[in-house]
């Protein structure tokens, strides 16, 4: 448990979001401190995926979609969907595992060593020294050092999960959003994902969605509780689950409904 | 016991009908390749006997002397095929990117779209006349490469159509994961789409050679014929189709059997050019 005296990494600002006409997300304000994990749960269809693909611009992909209100990085205090912000540099300092594995169809090293190529990293030593720091992160490198070459669909779903959290990592994001990583996963697998999620929070920033709530209790510092598009209730994950301010909170956890 | 019974009895109804469909299904593949079988049967007895080097290296020879060739036809042949299909490649693919990554959302290629669709089943004698009102008649004369204009135009929607429908197939989770690690579009493209796409476009290629191989009318007004071998694209060509046409229709005996030969190449040709390619796609299975 953190004691909160962390800096401010994220900083969501009455923050709205709509796709097409239907207005998504209300008035977010939301506090992400920095080499913690933000646990953000609720309800399917509450946003909380939504709010995450804010913070890496995913929704500019489809056409549509509108952000209003603000949210600052720090430390220069971008505004990320600000007018002037540019998604592509946003993208790199905010890295992003999804709920699938979603590897590339190339090989290992090739899906690892893609962020860094795409940051201007050329000399083949560099690389092969960063995918291979990546992957012993993403305790994947003892399963994969002999086969880096192969084809990442050769890979177990749990591995590839992981092969996915080393290629998001290996360019050294400020941020990582996990949107769901465990949903497809068995549990010994979700295990895995867990340990990495608590011992990644020492060197950068997590924020994670997730259905499961336990998963949330163990993993997060602080836990965002949403319903209808709106922020129901954000604070120390210990705090949340043991002694709720809102009643819709803790009918929630305790499993009333949802 | 009763009900018992009654299931068994809906069991044999069901294996019955299910044996039933399966003979049915299987004489309309026997139908199909019987035909296909005798074609090429036909083809080769008829052929064979022509089939000599001299068909190959010599130029044709008037009737009535012997060892004449259809060297003019060949060289020809692959001359107006190899360029169309150095034209058609990058337009098709070119195309069929344009659809699938750049105009999902938008109405006008959604139309483009279905325009295309028409095109790959237009008749080819139309396509040869528009490129002989756009090229051969400014010009005044008929040309090889004005011939292989007109299969480019056929094969290009081919092409199109099918990049088009196997980029549609990669899931956008790995574009989103491309983007997500800070890629322009360009980029998840090229590295992504398109490494994801590659046997499937490879196919759309293979299929767009296929649909012009072995056209004849679009050559008729465009690349004509020559009784020549010449291998500069600004002049009239002689090409495999036109040449068996033309020596199925003469006179001649002879002209007959080369005629058949020639067919035997063609057929056989396409035949083997296409196990070749569909196999090398298959064991490609290395990735990045």
């Amino acid at each position: 448990m953190d004691n909160g005296s962390s800096p401010v990494k994220i900083e969501v600002r009455n923050f709205n979001f709509y796709y097409g006409d239907y207005h998504a997300l209300r008035d977010i304000n939301l506090t992400i401190y920095e080499r913690n994990v933000t646990a953000i749960i609720g309800p399917s269809g509450c946003g909380k995926t939504t709010l995450l693909r804010s913070f890496n611009r995913m929704h500019d992909l489809y056409p549509g979609n509108r952000y209003e209100g603000e949210i600052i990085l720090y430390p220069d205090r971008l505004n990320i969907v600000g007018r002037n912000a540019d998604p592509i540099t946003i993208r790199m300092r905010i890295g992003m595992v999804f709920q699938k594995p979603n590897p590339f169809p190339k090989s290992i090293y090739e899906n690892v060593a893609y962020g860094l190529k795409l940051k201007g990293v050329k000399k083949k030593s560099l690389l092969d020294e960063k995918v291979e720091s990546a992957l012993r992160a993403a305790a994947l490198w003892e399963e994969v050092r002999d086969r880096l070459h192969e084809n990442a669909y050769s890979l177990s779903g749990g591995q590839q999960q992981r092969l996915c959290i080393a290629r998001a990592i290996a360019p050294e994001p400020e941020v990582l959003l996990f949107d769901e990583p465990t949903s497809a996963l068995d549990p010994i697998s979700t295990a895995k994902i867990e340990e990495l999620v608590v011992e990644l929070k020492k060197r950068l920033t997590i924020v994670i969605v997730t259905h499961n709530m336990q998963q949330a209790a163990r993993v997060s510092d602080y836990t965002a509780f949403m319903y209808m598009g709106e922020l129901v209730e954000f604070g120390p994950t210990e705090k949340i689950f043991t002694k709720p301010d809102n009643q819709l909170t803790e009918d929630y956890i305790t499993g009333r409904f949802g | 016991m009763e009900d018992q019974r009654k299931l068994i009895e809906i069991a044999r109804r069901r294996k019955i009908k299910s044996t039933l469909m399966l003979s049915l299904a299987a004489l309309t593949a026997v139908y199909g390749i019987v035909w296909l079988v005798w074609i090429l049967l036909d083809v080769l007895i008829n052929g064979i006997s022509f089939l000599e080097i001299s068909l190959f290296v010599n130029d044709p020879a008037p009737p009535g002397i012997e060892g004449g060739g259809l060297r003019h036809a060949f060289v020809g042949h692959l001359i107006i095929t190899g360029i169309a299909t150095l034209m058609g490649i990058p337009v098709g693919i070119g195309a069929g990117v344009f659809f699938a990554e750049y105009g999902r959302y938008s109405r006008f290629v959604r139309y483009l779209r279905s325009i295309t669709d028409v095109i790959v089943s237009f008749p080819s004698i139309v396509i040869g006349t528009l490129v002989y009102a756009l090229m051969v008649k400014p010009v005044g004369h008929f040309m090889g490469i004005s011939g292989s204009v007109a299969l480019a135009l056929l094969m290009v929607p081919v092409i199109a159509v099918t990049t088009d429908e196997i980029l549609k197939l990669v899931p956008d989770s790995l574009r989103e994961a491309g983007y997500a690690l800070g890629a322009y579009r360009w980029q998840v493209i090229k590295d992504i789409s398109l490494s994801a796409a590659k046997r499937g476009i490879l196919t759309g290629v293979i299929l767009g050679i296929a649909r012009i191989s072995g056209e004849t009318a679009p050559l008729l007004f465009t690349a004509f014929n020559n009784n020549f071998t010449t291998t500069d694209p600004l002049q009239p060509m002689a090409s495999l189709t036109v040449t068996i046409f033309q020596y199925a229709m003469g006179p001649y005996e002879e002209w007959h059997g080369q005629a058949w030969a020639a067919s035997l190449v063609l057929t056989f040709g396409t035949l083997i050019f296409f196990i070749a390619a569909k196999a090398l796609i298959h064991t490609k299975r290395r990735y990045g």
